[in-house]
């Protein structure tokens, strides 16, 4: 029964906005956190999101052969490559030999965008799989009135 | 005189699972809104119905072993990919109001299909019951 692969999919959406919303928790936690060297730095990470690939050997579900249902997956979590911010302040406890402390390279507006966007985006699939459940829940009263 | 419930409930069956099958496909294209290159697909209800009235390729048998019920018209052919009003930069051709509104649109089809299927079902509980 499709409608039920709609909860998958709805449900894989979640998920991956879900980890969207902890990877821009985790940036906004440590846009502040300075370190005394560049490898040291926390980095912004970023998730990568990818259609979920079907087993091409499973048989397909209905008879109308190929399965439209795929849902969406976390491929990883990326490192963003973008310079890191560099701060002459050698009164700080974390300066490295030339008075240099390192700052993360968190974008807090684009973290504050990214977190909105995924929460609504987070909303949305909520709202798919409420009307799937009501459409589901008619579908087991047919025929009863 | 028997009664077929193939005659019986017409299309409706049909459309309520066409439904299900949408629901499917647009909830994945609203799944993968944030998904690089990803391209929004859809079925449209003309196609499917013209698929399901009359297979495209007729089918001869010139053999009595011959079965012609086993090739059903195939709705996967019949997906297409939605053209977008305004292409995003990652490749990715979901336009999430719109699907929102297909989507909400199909489950009201879905509600007609099932109340029709239901007045039919409903009917011939009264024709058998004999009211």
């Amino acid at each position: 029964m499709s409608l039920s692969n709609v909860f998958n999919i709805a449900g894989s959406a979640m998920n991956a906005q879900t980890i969207r919303l902890n990877t821009t928790a985790s940036n906004l936690a440590n846009a502040e956190s300075v370190s005394s060297s560049v490898d040291e730095t926390y980095r912004s990470r970023k998730p990568v999101f990818a259609v979920q690939q079907l087993d091409p050997l499973a048989e397909p579900e209905n008879e109308f052969g190929q399965a439209a249902g795929q849902g969406v997956q976390v491929l990883g979590i990326v490192e963003s490559d973008a310079e890191l911010r560099q701060e002459y302040n050698p009164a700080h406890p974390m300066a490295d030999e030339q008075g240099y402390i390192y700052y993360p390279n968190v974008n807090v507006v684009e973290e504050m965008a990214d977190m909105i966007s995924a929460s609504r985006s987070f909303q949305i699939n909520t709202e798919i799989m409420n009307t799937a459940k009501q459409m589901l829940q008619q579908t087991l009263r047919l025929g009863q009135q | 005189m028997a009664i077929s419930f193939d005659s019986a409930l017409g299309i409706h069956d049909e459309a309520l699972l066409f439904r299900a099958r949408r629901a499917e496909v647009l909830s994945n294209n609203i799944a993968n809104a944030d998904t690089p290159n990803y391209k929004a697909r859809d079925i449209e209800f003309a196609a499917a119905l013209e698929s399901a009235s009359q297979p495209r390729m007729k089918q001869v048998a010139t053999s009595s072993s011959h079965n012609t019920e086993l090739l059903s018209p195939d709705l996967a052919a019949d997906m297409m990919f939605r053209i977008p009003n305004q292409a995003s930069v990652d490749g990715n051709t979901v336009e999430l109001q719109q699907e929102m509104a297909r989507y909400t649109e199909n489950a009201m089809d879905y509600q007609a299909s099932f109340q029709f299927l239901d007045k039919k079902i409903s009917g011939l509980k009264s024709a058998i019951k004999g009211e």
